[in-house]
């Protein structure tokens, strides 16, 4: 079984805590799909666990990686990915 | 005689009342397991219980609190924290000792991520006691009741204690824990209610003592003299009349009236406190950020009445979902566009899903015709007259009145003549209006100088858009980062721009420039602006001038 894996810069200021954390953490249960995370060579965690995604202590500009044991499941991980890289908390015009 | 115990002021103001000291109740010690699946069954009832109770909390609450009691119970129902105290009970601990063998875990390597994330641990206490408590069937209050206005002082205040406090009695809150980004600071701060934290000396002060907080100095005083008291009146007379030393409707100093509003997105409750005529730019889809359904007709109803509840009496102009580019939402489907910024975003998502537009249309008027907020309603991303007179007329049929278009196409300020014959008015994005006029992404910081909103041809486009808007006697605000700047809004008001549209923290300063200026200087600072050769300049020859 091949594992998909996705590498990404944290795109929100405030990196991978509070508002931006919980709308990884929403929409990674929404996926349905197990997928882990960690920064690049460190152990991945649950990434449907708030407070392991927390613990990782991920800042603004820091590479992680994304990784599912699903084959299946790209297009959902594109989209997690696509939503750690963006800067969900700017609100911008 | 008085004593003065000294923390951290977070939330300016002064209370003067008797202390209610908070305290819980003790847990009796559990019982030994004897099964660990029927224990971590108890155990995941008990956190589904929290959890629940967490978010009908957070759907009575506004802002900031819903999301932090949403992010509480997504803590509760953590799959790790589960993990860990499974193990736990499979390695003998008793239910209560096994979830707190985990909590600990977790608050050890939150702590050791510096000063944000130790003040979440604070939250993490609170919640093991909750969820302890639920499973030895200790009872947790729902409402703590206070019968006089008090000083509340407690260890520290978890988000589920604010929003069990009945607030109008409190006359301040003092935490013996607790820092300047808690929870209980933030909660405060957005409620206006003076608050002293991380004063471990509080833990002394008795039930019933008369306190006295000053939460500009950082000061909790106990038995406070009369003389003290009155001093400390006097310190916060004098604050609150240096800022209200101007205050009410935007004018310049001649009197000519600029309508100053707020740009809101979730936060509605703390931003209609702040002096404004209103709200310029309302972003629903701040709303619905997270939302993988289409959110129903009656929750776009509640929502959109909750923040016009919050702004009754006064103007809101909502914005429609203005979804796509660097705003995706979930529930509208996304293709793989090359180049977002230029791709189906904003007006143009109701190209291909027409009912997301009618629907939200239908429920900003329903939501509004209950309430006595005068709200309008514009869209983003209009590019030609024809656009601006379909969403007019989309938007009168759904019974909403005043009806406009964000000008941020320089295709559609280039006729904005035409545009104006359909809208009631104009608000000029000038983030979106400068990266599409200098077909600069925004977001490089390498091309920032292209994007700088002093930029002469930006100005130009502004002064367009407010002339025709001053033919038809329409109006025309600004919206955009640029009119928060206290520097610039003089200049727009002098292009003739009508209202200026702001996060509310910028409001005081921008208001205090407008009333340091005539319009005849404004007009003056826009033509040295205009008549400049780049940004840099423009911006220069503002400040000399």
């Amino acid at each position: 079984m091949s594992v998909l894996e996705r590498r990404v810069t944290v795109g929100s200021a405030v990196g991978l805590h509070a508002r931006p954390a919980a709308r990884l953490v929403r929409a990674v249960v929404a996926a349905g799909v197990p997928v882990t995370i960690g920064k690049p060579d460190a152990p991945q965690v649950n990434a449907a666990s708030i407070l392991s995604v927390l613990s990782l202590r991920a800042e603004c500009g820091d590479q992680v990686v994304l990784q599912t044991p699903d084959g299946s499941a790209s297009q959902a991980l594109d989209q997690l990915a696509a939503l750690v890289a963006n800067n969900l908390d700017a609100e911008t015009d | 005689m008085s004593t003065v115990v000294n923390g951290i002021g977070v939330s300016p103001g002064i209370g003067h009342a008797r202390a209610l000291r908070l305290v819980r109740a003790a847990l009796p010690p559990d019982v030994a397991v004897l099964d660990p699946a029927t224990a971590m069954d108890s155990v995941s009832a008990a956190c589904e219980a929290v959890a629940a109770a967490m978010e009908k909390r957070a759907a009575q609450s506004t802002g900031s609190m819903t999301d932090i009691l949403d992010a509480q119970a997504m803590i509760v129902r953590d799959p790790s924290l589960a993990e860990v105290i499974r193990a736990g009970l499979e390695a003998g601990h008793t239910r209560t000792g096994a979830i707190h063998t985990a909590f600990e875990s977790f608050s050890e390597s939150l702590a050791a991520a510096g000063p944000y994330l130790a003040e979440r641990v604070a939250d993490l206490d609170d919640l093991e006691y909750r969820i302890s408590a639920t499973l030895l069937g200790v009872e947790l209050a729902d409402v703590i009741r206070i019968d006089d206005v008090s000083v509340v002082i407690a260890p520290d205040l978890a988000p589920a204690d604010v929003a069990s406090l009945d607030l109008s009695r409190v006359a301040a809150i003092v935490t013996q824990q607790g820092g300047a980004t808690g929870h209980a600071a933030i909660v405060a701060k957005s409620l206006a209610i003076p608050a002293v934290v991380s004063c471990a000396d509080a833990a002394a002060i008795e039930d019933g003592a008369w306190i006295l907080v000053d939460g500009q100095a950082g000061t909790v005083t106990v038995d406070p003299s009369v003389a003290e008291v009155e001093a400390a009146v006097g310190r916060e007379r004098s604050r609150t009349e240096l800022l209200a030393a101007v205050s009410g409707p935007g004018r310049t100093s001649d009197g000519h009236r600029v309508e100053l509003l707020t740009n809101i997105g979730t936060e509605f409750q703390s931003a209609s406190k702040v002096d404004s005529e209103g709200v310029g730019l309302f972003r629903t889809e701040f709303m619905f950020l997270d939302r993988v359904e289409v959110p129903s007709f009656d929750e776009q109803v509640a929502a959109y009445s909750a923040a016009f509840r919050a702004f009754a009496g006064r103007k809101v102009i909502v914005r429609t979902l203005d979804a796509g580019s660097d705003k995706p939402l979930r529930f509208v489907p996304q293709r793989g566009e090359s180049n977002p910024a230029l791709g189906v975003r904003g007006l143009r998502v109701a190209r291909e899903f027409p009912e997301l537009l009618s629907d939200q249309l239908r429920a900003i008027g329903a939501a509004a015709s209950e309430s006595s907020a005068k709200v309008s309603v514009m869209a983003p991303m209009v590019s030609t007259p024809d656009e601006a007179v379909e969403f007019v007329t989309l938007a009168r049929a759904a019974g909403i009145e005043r009806v406009g278009v964000m000008a941020e196409v320089p295709a559609l300020v280039l006729r904005a003549d035409e545009v104006l014959e359909a809208v009631d008015f104009l608000s000029i994005g000038t983030n979106d209006l400068a990266q599409y006029a200098f077909a600069a992404d925004r977001m490089l910081s390498g091309l920032s100088e292209l994007t700088d909103p002093w930029q002469p041809a930006l100005l130009i486009l502004i002064e367009r858009a407010a002339a025709a808007g001053a033919q038809v006697g329409k109006p025309v605000g600004v919206c955009g980062e640029a009119a928060g700047d206290p520097l610039l809004a003089p200049v727009l008001v002098g292009l003739g721009v009508t209202s200026l549209s702001m996060a509310p923290v910028l409001l005081p300063a921008v208001r205090a420039a407008l009333a340091d200026r005539s319009l005849e200087d404004c007009r003056r600072l826009s033509m040295l602006a205009l008549g400049s050769r780049n940004g840099h300049a423009a911006r220069a020859a503002v400040v000399g001038g």
